[in-house]
């Protein structure tokens, strides 16, 4: 493997760190170097280790092997300030701000020599200072909650480098951001680069890694896999090592649409709890056996738009046409009922009752109907019958039927929720499949077997509305993806041959001319 | 010439009532920005009274009271802040049960003091060289009590204290965002035991007020439901010290009128006035659009546990 030549000492390095928990071996044996001006990606799928990994070195969880050094020296870390202190920097999946604070009064909590009265007087210039030097851009006066999820990543950012941080670890640090936006991000990874930090990049998202850092470090379930300089990186190389075998990141090849119409949404406007207009004018189609995918950062009417198609939320203004016939206000058993899926965003606690059994959650949309029951009495052997066979359908992996759904993994959570959703109800088949991020979470197995189920239903002739934040996914499978912000739709592009840039664009709501279709 | 007398009386009457209801809410308040509910502020106040009553007829000295007072309470503070923080149990459940022990403890230790007036209670206090403003003067600046001085002037350094310094965000952020402020390397519990105890020692000196100054004398259950209407204010105030301080007046004028309006109205509906303000204020607030500065700390009621992440 080739090495660039090595800096006098590394900022960072861990030397073969384990970490167990009950059942799992979490990390196995993982050297890492960090060295200044470099940014080392960690690659890896949920669950390869990469975030116990992180906690390790940042003192959240203390190693059960091995040891880490700081600037060539060993070091125990018993908390984050011990990390903190030594010039580590965490920016998490989760922020961890204060959100009714201000930018400055989040950046000036334990920070060590603060005055006592009004300690972000002298902050504040500093912040400004730092934020011209890096790119970052934040305005110390802003109260976090106005923030976007990309400026509160800049205040965390900003956070570190308050504290003198060299290391800066980053989570995950795209999730939650736009293109744009992610650009933004890596603008000041580089920057932050050429002043001698090392940042830790960690992400499963193989274009990323490519973009922006110098070495990689691939891990899987727990150990690493090897690590590359960027040069000798390709994403083929990196998915195999990541995944362990050829995955296939092509377009799902599909049919054209059938001309019957499932879904028709003109002008629909709708409020959230609290009385906000979410959704604004809302106006597509969906017909037979296509996939139509909606792209947008979380927040911009996604969710809503799910809750409006099966029956969880009223529109205020405009209609929805569901196989030809007005939804009105349906409630969401007469959605089901006229051949709705759900596959929710939230799986624990709106997919699934984590304290009831398996077979319990299975026969949650049937129990009323028989044969699951006659006169108000529940028939056991027909829910069992049904739980059974789905449960082997769909390859859900289980002790038992009795076993409390919340011990399963997500993935199991995934299938027994598709197994209930997709199958036959007293109105007939499926027509629409409302699916919200349906692999979120999941490991590359149960997406792919996700992604195999909403094909099939695509197939079949359902039409399948596809929400998610995951751009490749998208593109692998919709035939035309709706882009939303702000709870308007920016724009329709067919999937195939699209402009991701454009995508991108609109999702930070720009305006293209012209793609309106 | 009459309405003057009147007006004079009842404002008096009004701030003197106030001012355990304002001792007890402040308290209240650091132990809730910090993100901890007390139920037990009524159970506290009034183990503050009998330790308060206790000290200063033995010692003769209402300051040794108030001391006493103060330890006590603070010493009810701390076991609730035990059972809620460190034990992280139920902290609705842990006040409820606070204050149900503390009206028990205190009849039961009171018993030898029923109905014996104190024998040096504080004295009321005059503000020199305002009394001789029209109405302002007689109601505000003549026969209060110090503790009634003290209150206003802790509000406000309390406020101070709370937004304006370091301290204060650090007992901010912990009841907002325990786990982001942990992560800075702040001891959040250490920062709720400190408000919790706090809040303790308030409510300790508004009971000591009740039973050296107010009524110097020992009554069982004497702090009749005022630490519910402490709790209420915290809320009417939106956790903000100053806040309290008009908050604590409105509520002790409701009291005071309920005595006084009792020939015109039936005293039934008046003896309601305080806890029907409690609704409504209560409904307003909740109805209101605020914005999210107005709300109560996000954490509230909620132990923290270092979790993974």
């Amino acid at each position: 493997m080739l090495e660039a030549p090595p800096a006098p000492f590394p900022l960072l390095s861990a030397h073969a760190l384990s970490k167990r928990f009950p059942g799992v071996v979490a990390v196995d044996n993982v050297s890492l170097e960090l060295r200044a001006g470099e940014v080392h990606a960690l690659l890896g799928e949920n669950g390869a280790g990469k975030t116990t990994l992180i906690s390790m070195l940042y003192g959240l969880v203390p190693p059960d092997e091995g040891y880490v050094s700081l600037f060539g020296e060993p070091v125990r870390l018993r908390a984050p300030k011990d990390a903190i202190a030594r010039g580590v920097g965490l920016v998490a999946q989760h922020f961890m701000l204060v959100s009714r604070h201000t930018v400055a009064e989040n950046i000036a909590l334990g920070l060590p020599g603060t005055p006592f009265f009004r300690p972000t007087r002298r902050l504040k210039r500093r912040i400004l200072e730092l934020g011209k030097r890096y790119g970052l851009n934040v305005d110390p006066n802003a109260y976090v909650y106005e923030l976007s999820a990309g400026e509160q990543q800049r205040v965390e950012i900003m956070k570190a480098l308050v504290r003198n941080a060299k290391i800066l670890i980053l989570d995950e640090p795209t999730g939650v951001l736009t293109p744009q936006e992610a650009d933004g991000l890596f603008e000041v990874v580089r920057r932050m680069k050429g002043e001698g930090h090392g940042v830790i990049f960690i992400t499963h998202k193989l274009g990323e890694v490519l973009d922006v850092a110098d070495r990689i470090t691939v891990l899987r379930k727990g150990a690493v896999v090897g690590t590359l300089p960027r040069e000798g990186a390709d994403a083929t190389t990196l998915a195999r090592m990541m995944i362990g075998r050829d995955v296939v990141l092509s377009r799902v090849a599909s049919a054209p649409p059938r001309p019957g119409l499932v879904l028709e949404l003109s002008g629909v406007s709708a409020r959230n709890d609290r009385g906000v207009v979410v959704l604004k004018d809302i106006s597509f189609r969906l017909r037979e056996g296509e996939i139509l995918g909606v792209a947008g950062v979380a927040g911009n009417g996604q969710l809503e738009l799910a809750e409006v198609l099966t029956g969880h939320r009223h529109v205020t203004a405009g209609s929805v046409s569901l196989a030809g016939r007005e939804l009105g206000r349906a409630s969401i058993r007469e959605t089901f009922e006229r051949g709705v899926a759900h596959i929710p965003e939230e799986r624990n606690g709106v997919g699934v009752v984590p304290g009831l059994s398996v077979g319990e959650n299975l026969a949650l949309r049937h129990y009323r109907y028989p044969p699951f029951s006659r006169g108000g009495l529940l028939n056991a052997a027909a829910t069992q019958r049904f739980a059974e066979a789905s449960v082997r359908e769909y390859g859900v992996s289980t002790p038992s039927l009795q076993t409390r759904t919340g011990r399963l993994s997500g993935g199991n959570i995934q299938k027994l929720v598709l197994a209930r959703e997709l199958s036959e109800r007293p109105g007939g088949a499926v027509k629409l499949v409302v699916a919200a991020h349906p692999t979120y979470g999941l490991d590359i197995g149960a997406t792919e077997q996700t992604h195999r189920m909403l094909v099939g239903e695509r197939d079949r002739g359902a039409g399948v509305l596809l929400i998610s934040e995951d751009l490749e996914e998208l593109f692998r499978l919709s035939h035309r993806i709706i882009v939303m912000f702000g709870g308007k739709v920016m724009g329709i592009v067919e999937a195939e041959g699209a402009d991701r840039g454009l995508v991108g664009l609109m999702m930070a709501g720009g305006t293209p001319k012209g793609t309106y279709a | 010439m009459e309405l003057e007398s009147w007006l004079v009386s009842t404002v008096a009457r009004s701030l003197a009532f106030s001012t355990p209801l304002l001792w007890a809410a402040l308290g209240e308040i650091y132990a809730e920005r910090s993100g901890v509910v007390n139920l037990g502020v009524e159970g506290m106040m009034i183990l503050g009274a009998i330790a308060g009553f206790m000290a200063a007829q033995t010692t003769g000295s209402p300051l040794l009271g108030i001391v006493a007072a103060a330890s006590v309470g603070g010493l009810a503070g701390l076991l609730h802040a035990f059972i809620a923080i460190t034990l992280r149990a139920d902290q609705y459940v842990s006040g409820l049960a606070l204050t149900i022990l503390g009206l028990g403890l205190a009849g039961l230790v009171g018993r030898a003091y029923v109905g014996v007036p104190l024998s040096n209670p504080m004295q009321a206090v005059t503000v020199p060289g305002v009394t001789s403003l029209p109405v302002v003067g007689p109601a505000l600046f003549t026969g209060q009590h110090l503790l009634t001085y003290a209150g206003l002037i802790v509000a406000v350094l309390l406020s101070v204290l709370l937004f304006t310094t370091r301290l204060g965000v650090v007992i901010r952020s912990a009841g907002e965002s325990p786990a982001a402020t942990d992560a800075l390397g702040i001891n959040v519990i250490k920062v709720r035991y400190l408000c919790v105890v706090f809040g303790g020692v308030m409510a300790g000196i508004a009971g000591a007020y009740l039973s050296l100054a107010y009524r110097p004398s020992w009554t069982e259950g004497m702090t009749a439901g005022m630490g519910w209407i402490a709790l209420a204010i915290v809320i009417f105030a939106a956790w903000r010290p100053v806040r309290a301080i008009f908050a604590a007046f409105i509520f002790g004028a409701c009291f005071h009128l309920a005595f006084r309006l009792q020939e015109v109205f039936p005293p039934e509906f008046l003896q309601m006035l305080p806890y029907l303000v409690t609704i409504l204020s209560l409904t307003l607030i909740a109805l209101g659009r605020g914005g999210r500065q107005a709300g109560a700390p996000a954490a509230l009621g909620v132990p923290y546990t270092r979790g993974e992440r």
